[in-house]
């Protein structure tokens, strides 16, 4: 029981130290000293975000500027989806980076900056991210991974509420939109954006700066939230963890993200995979990504096999916990695409035993975003 | 009731006769966080001494409860299985795991005081 920590090469954000006050349990993550949660615990972290408001140090995730012409975006809708050319500035898009075949290296928040973009990387990837899009940028292009930023993410029904009195303006954001605003006496740039199905904000501010604006947070009654809840709150809004859900082996058609393929690029194409993406468009994938409902309280992990009624082994789940929620168990996984009609029966193989559950629609939790 | 015993693997155990109550230590249920689901043994099930018994989950992994002592499974504790938060409450009373019959009293000796488990504790905070 418990985690073990790794003391050699262990990154630290900004606000470790408040974490440690605040009396986190850290766990490593993608290389870094990350709390999985704080004295309240996984559930009642959970439940205060969707009822009230909490706050989420996802300073370990990569904020990555890029700036150039319209050759940048050339260079960028070659290994992202999305129809960059058309995406006004201070408007954002849930995308990936493709590879040659159109497996996901990573799965992102592109945003559209005065001189070009930003791109919100998952920790783990970023270096890796980076290399691989420089591959496909010229000499014009600057880019830069930017340390000297923390990154806040804010969520929750009083979110709104309690960040117009700290930083007036903010409620006129519109979903995946964002913009510059000024605090201290310095800029930052906020986004209307989350990862736990709660209307909420993304903040991106100074390391200098960051501690001050969480202690006004918590003098508002949000709470700090670890990645625990993090996760149980992605997963009942049916968001993919990278690393879990998607990898490079999957694609987007076989991850049910095809939402996320700006319909002008299907048609036209011009990007990593697209060939072997269309014709999956056409005539769907032989697996793909489902919410699983277990029945009763049996928990199916990742790596849980997932047979059919007539015990046919047809997928496995890549992400499963208790959803505080839901007040039951959850899950995701991939499945043989004729068994993925919701309402179908399932059986999850759990420390030997089979359990029954059902397709699932997605998300568990329905979303509050403000659009 | 005995004083209670327990074992490294953060089990404790009393005994009443020959019949012994195994439960987790409120250490474990801090360390494991929320309990949101609990699977305890049937009733005629043996088992051996830190042979595998139960189980019990939180919102982060799952982890198997050891039976400190061998013997075989009175009762296991339905009330908890239907309410496995109900652990976090109460783990060293009401929400104790199952009952066994046991062979030999003479397997705890070599589980520890109350004084002695807290020290281990401390001593292996993880």
């Amino acid at each position: 029981m418990g985690y073990k920590r790794v003391i050699m090469g262990v990154q630290k954000t900004a606000l470790y130290d408040l974490h440690k006050s605040l009396g986190a349990k850290f766990v490593p993550f993608a290389g870094y000293e990350m709390p999985i949660q704080y004295k309240d615990g996984i559930v009642k972290e959970h439940i205060s975000t969707r009822t009230h408001a909490g706050f989420f140090d996802v300073s370990h995730m990569g904020q990555f500027f890029l700036e150039g012409d319209e050759t940048l975006v050339e260079a960028l809708e070659k290994i992202i989806p999305s129809d960059l050319k058309s995406l006004k500035v201070n408007h954002s898009k849930y995308s990936f980076l493709l590879n040659d075949d159109g497996g996901i290296i990573d799965d992102l928040i592109v945003t559209k900056t005065k001189k070009g973009f930003c791109i919100i990387l998952n920790a783990a990837c970023k270096e890796n991210d980076i290399k691989h899009i420089s591959k496909f940028l010229d000499k014009n292009h600057k880019y830069l991974l930017n340390n000297d930023l923390s990154l806040i993410a804010l969520q929750g029904p009083k979110s709104v509420e309690i960040l117009e009195k700290l930083i007036p303006g903010v409620s006129q954001l519109k979903f995946m939109t964002g913009n510059n605003f000024s605090y201290d006496s310095e800029s930052l740039y906020i986004t209307r954006s989350g990862y736990t199905g709660e209307d909420g904000f993304e903040i991106s501010i100074s390391n200098k700066k960051v501690k001050n604006l969480i202690d006004l947070l918590m003098k508002n009654r949000v709470k700090p939230i670890g990645l625990g809840a993090r996760d149980t709150l992605r997963l009942e809004a049916g968001l993919c963890l990278y690393g879990h859900d998607l990898n490079e082996k999957i694609n987007p058609v076989e991850a049910n993200l095809k939402w996320a393929i700006a319909k002008k690029r299907k048609e036209v194409g011009g990007f990593n995979g697209w060939s072997k993406i269309k014709n999956l468009l056409t005539n769907g994938s032989e697996k793909i990504r489902v919410g699983i409902k277990p029945e009763g309280k049996v928990i199916a992990r990742e790596n849980t096999k997932i047979f059919s009624s007539n015990g046919e082994e047809i997928g496995f789940v890549t992400s499963g916990t208790f959803g505080p929620s839901v007040n039951g168990p959850v899950a995701m996984g991939y499945v043989k695409s004729k068994f993925s009609e919701i309402g179908t029966s399932v059986q999850l193989e759990v420390r030997g035993k089979k359990y029954e559950g059902k397709v699932s629609e997605l998300p568990f939790y329905k979303k509050s975003y403000v659009k | 009731m005995s004083e209670k015993k327990f074992s490294k693997k953060h089990e404790w155990v009393s005994l009443d006769g020959d019949i012994a109550t195994v439960g987790i230590t409120k250490h474990a249920t801090e360390m494991l966080g929320d309990i949101v689901f609990v699977e305890v043994p049937d009733a005629g099930k043996s088992i051996e001494k830190e042979g595998q018994a139960a189980v019990v989950e939180s919102t982060k992994a799952a982890s198997d409860v050891y039976s400190p002592i061998s013997g075989e499974v009175t009762e296991g504790n339905k009330a908890i299985a239907d309410d496995p938060g109900s652990v976090n409450g109460d783990p060293e009373g009401a929400s104790w795991f199952f009952k066994l019959k046991i062979k030999d009293k003479g397997e705890l000796d070599s589980l520890m005081s109350k004084e002695e488990y807290d020290k281990f504790c401390k001593e292996n905070p993880n």
